[in-house]
């Protein structure tokens, strides 16, 4: 920026003054092409956005919280999801909003001494609920654990031998743990992810704003962050879809296991739990005295990872000898 | 009326002198538009295929973004160690250096917004933060406290910086009452931004190795450390390509505030160190990791050394005579600054990941994509300061003013930037 005369145009332009207005016309000219190179230059590096394919519709843009939608809302978003299923998956979902059921408090139970590391809960619950087999999202991470420690840096979360169980060892699954007081509902700065009043935590794929904050915040490393736009294949959609359950996610949002809500809250148990070969898997109603998780509950001897950090899973552990 | 008037024309002639300037100006310019284009086409096609065309993964969720985000933060923070000596100290020598320091402070957080913009999975849904029309879980959430404290901060600055040069611009006196109260404001708003960045990872009771009390004190330390260490760096270039006075004197009052900084930052340093290691508990894993690798995974561990070299040498340096030579001071800025850049990036976000905790260990580097968008957003910040300083200078020097407004075209500043005011 050391002034030297010769630098700079627009002095000589101001000496010259009777060819003042050719001299304008010469200024105007550089400068609409200086401008039309520069606009030229943005179009060009925006260049890579012709290859959007999956646009968000100005419906789907304006759509309110979860929370806030009226019930013709809804209809109408559940309408919407239903025609972007059919059009990309060339099948027609049954998309339902199931409500939490009144008097109902869901947990589970997992029995370490059952388990057998056999992963057919994992797989089980990708095919359930619609997760990207490319790349690969899954739930439920299972750790295989020497014998005689809970430290789970010991743990090995890619085993993969010629047959389980093996000796020595034990299996422990994790999902989500739909804690009672859940550092991921806490850090979220939009409010896209909260608790149910049957306990469960439940994510609103169109609100989310993908801070991954949740996902620095769990300490169960039980959130999953949609990369890239998840795929599919078209056969193997689960069409039993429900908004805050297993119907397919947009990239860039979070999800996570939600106790397959388009089952539990239609009565039926989740995936996890029914493909289970050994019945290390127990789920119930927590606030009937007569249920199964009550049962385990107050006789076996049950506990909770990490129950330190203070966030009182409905998620419990327990072994059976 | 007529303010609103004068203020248009300001703005329009200040803005008209970001266009003009000798070649090195333009080559400067035209450098950094590149990078900023090359940065913008990054992002372009990480709009279109999604984070996946980073570093990052499940594990090692945030990378050199937020990395990157958190430094500048810091940056953004130190334009107060300025603003105390000025305005509570009544510094002499500082107090023309004062706007330097605010205008650095917006191009910062200029820069932070942008971070925080490109590590969003939907950056389209921004306006679900907006509160009013979006849902915003204030005051659960410590990232709403950010998004508050962040903007609130660059209003602040845009204010106080934009006031003060109009009074000089019209070469009026400035109204006390209509500046002096935000810029106390502006004094706990800067100590406040960095510690709710800070209390962003503090937060997690799931992370241990952020989950410490002196996370935020840290944070302030290297913050005012490797700010005002830029800020140093800035003035002297300032000073060599106009002609705007700055003192030697000036220069080591501000070496005095790093000198201390510095120390303070190594002393909380050793601190968390010693905790983490002497107690030597499970929670040591993320530390272990990044100072020595952990089950044969030491990706860090090049880069911690280091950063801890550099500012073990720029402490010495700053705390040694040698300092008061520009040379050796400039040496000293330059090693705190990337010491203190790793230590906030590679050293404090990605060892938090690692191990998850499910004890898995997955690393993490970032990928060329992801590098060339950090490029291009820095050089949008050198590019916006650059502007301001060329709005900024010719108005505290006098050549650009309201006095000038009928003369045939304000065309003469852009020779007149560097002689005296007449």
């Amino acid at each position: 920026m050391h002034g030297d005369n010769c630098q700079c145009s627009g002095p000589k332009c101001n000496s010259s003054g009777e060819n003042s207005g050719q001299m304008d016309r010469r200024s105007f000219l550089r400068k609409s092409g200086l401008m039309a190179t520069g606009i030229a230059a943005i179009a060009a590096s925006l260049a890579p956005l012709r290859e959007l394919t999956d646009m968000t519709s100005v419906e789907e843009f304006l759509q309110k919280h979860y929370q806030e939608l009226t019930p013709e809302q809804m209809n109408k978003a559940l309408d919407r999801i239903t025609r972007e299923v059919e059009r990309q998956y060339s099948i027609r979902p049954h998309v339902r909003d199931l409500k939490p059921m009144d008097g109902v408090e869901f947990v589970y139970a997992l029995n370490l001494t059952r388990c057998i590391g056999c992963r057919k809960c994992v797989h089980a619950c990708v095919a359930e609920n619609n997760q990207s087999r490319s790349p690969e999202i899954q739930y439920i991470r299972v750790l295989k654990m020497p014998n005689g420690t809970f430290d789970m840096e010991k743990g090995d979360h890619n085993y993969a031998p010629e047959s389980v169980p093996e000796k020595g060892f034990f299996y422990m699954p994790v999902q989500c743990h739909q804690c009672h007081n859940p550092p991921c509902v806490k850090v979220c700065p939009v409010n896209a992810t909260w608790q149910e009043k049957d306990g469960i935590t439940v994510i609103d794929y169109d609100w989310c704003i993908g801070c991954r904050h949740c996902e620095a915040a769990c300490p169960y490393w039980a959130r999953r962050f949609n990369f890239t736009k998840p795929s599919i294949p078209k056969d193997q959609i689960n069409p039993d879809m429900a908004y805050l359950g297993n119907r397919p996610r947009h990239q860039g949002v979070m999800e996570k296991c939600h106790f397959c809500i388009q089952r539990t809250r239609a009565g039926r148990y989740p995936a996890c739990l029914e493909v289970c070969p050994t019945g290390a898997r127990k789920f119930g109603n927590i606030l009937d005295p007569n249920s199964e998780v009550s049962y385990i509950l107050k006789n076996k001897r049950v506990f909770v990872l990490k129950e330190d950090v203070g966030t009182l899973p409905r998620f419990f552990y327990y072994f059976d000898v | 009326m007529k303010l609103i008037r004068d203020y248009s024309v300001f703005l329009y002639r200040s803005g008209c002198l970001a266009f003009r300037g000798d070649w090195r100006y333009y080559l400067w310019m035209g450098f950094l538009s590149v990078l900023c284009l090359v940065g913008l086409n990054a992002y372009a096609k990480q709009i279109v295929h999604g984070l996946i065309v980073t570093g990052m993964s499940d594990q090692v969720s945030w990378g050199v973004y937020i990395a990157n985000f958190t430094f500048l933060v810091g940056v953004a923070a130190a334009a107060v160690m300025l603003v105390i000596p000025v305005y509570i100290y009544k510094n002499e020598e500082l107090h023309d250096l004062v706007i330097f320091g605010e205008l650095l402070a917006v191009a910062a957080i200029l820069m932070c917004l942008a971070f925080v913009t490109v590590d969003l999975g939907r950056p389209d849904r921004f306006w679900h933060l907006i509160p009013g029309i979006g849902k915003f879980n204030f005051p659960g959430s410590m990232l709403s406290w950010d998004v508050i404290v962040l903007n609130g901060y660059l209003l602040l600055n845009v204010h106080i910086c934009g006031y003060l040069l109009f009074c000089r611009y019209r070469n009026t006196k400035p109204a006390l009452w209509f500046y002096i109260p935000f810029v106390f404001i502006g004094i706990f708003w800067a100590i406040s931004i960095h510690t709710v960045t800070a209390f962003l990872y503090v937060g997690l009771g799931g992370r241990p190795f952020w989950n410490s009390a002196i996370v935020g004190p840290r944070f302030i330390a290297s913050a005012f450390t490797a700010g005002l260490a830029l800020i140093i760096l800035a003035l002297q270039i300032i000073r060599r390509v106009t002609h705007y006075r700055i003192a030697d004197k000036a220069l080591l009052t501000l070496r005095g505030i790093v000198q201390i900084a510095m120390i303070i930052n190594v002393f909380l340093l050793f601190n968390e160190v010693f905790k983490e290691f002497y107690t030597g508990n499970l929670h040591v894993a993320s530390a272990n990791y990044l100072y020595f690798g952990l089950h044969g995974h030491h990706a860090l561990v090049p880069w911690i050394w280091t950063s801890i070299g550099f500012n073990l040498t720029a402490a010495v340096l700053l705390v040694l005579p040698a300092s008061k030579s520009l040379r050796w001071l400039d040496l000293a800025c330059v090693l705190a600054i990337v010491g203190i850049w790793i230590e906030k990036g590679m050293g404090l976000v990605i060892p938090g990941f690692v191990p998850t905790p499910l004890g898995e260990i997955v690393e993490y580097s970032p990928s060329l994509n992801e590098t060339l968008i950090c490029l291009g957003i820095w050089a949008f910040g050198f590019l916006c300061y650059t502007i301001f300083l060329r709005m900024s200078v010719p108005i505290l020097q006098g050549t650009l003013s309201q006095a000038g407004e009928n003369a045939p075209e304000p065309k003469e500043s852009s020779n007149t930037l560097t002689q005296p005011v007449s």
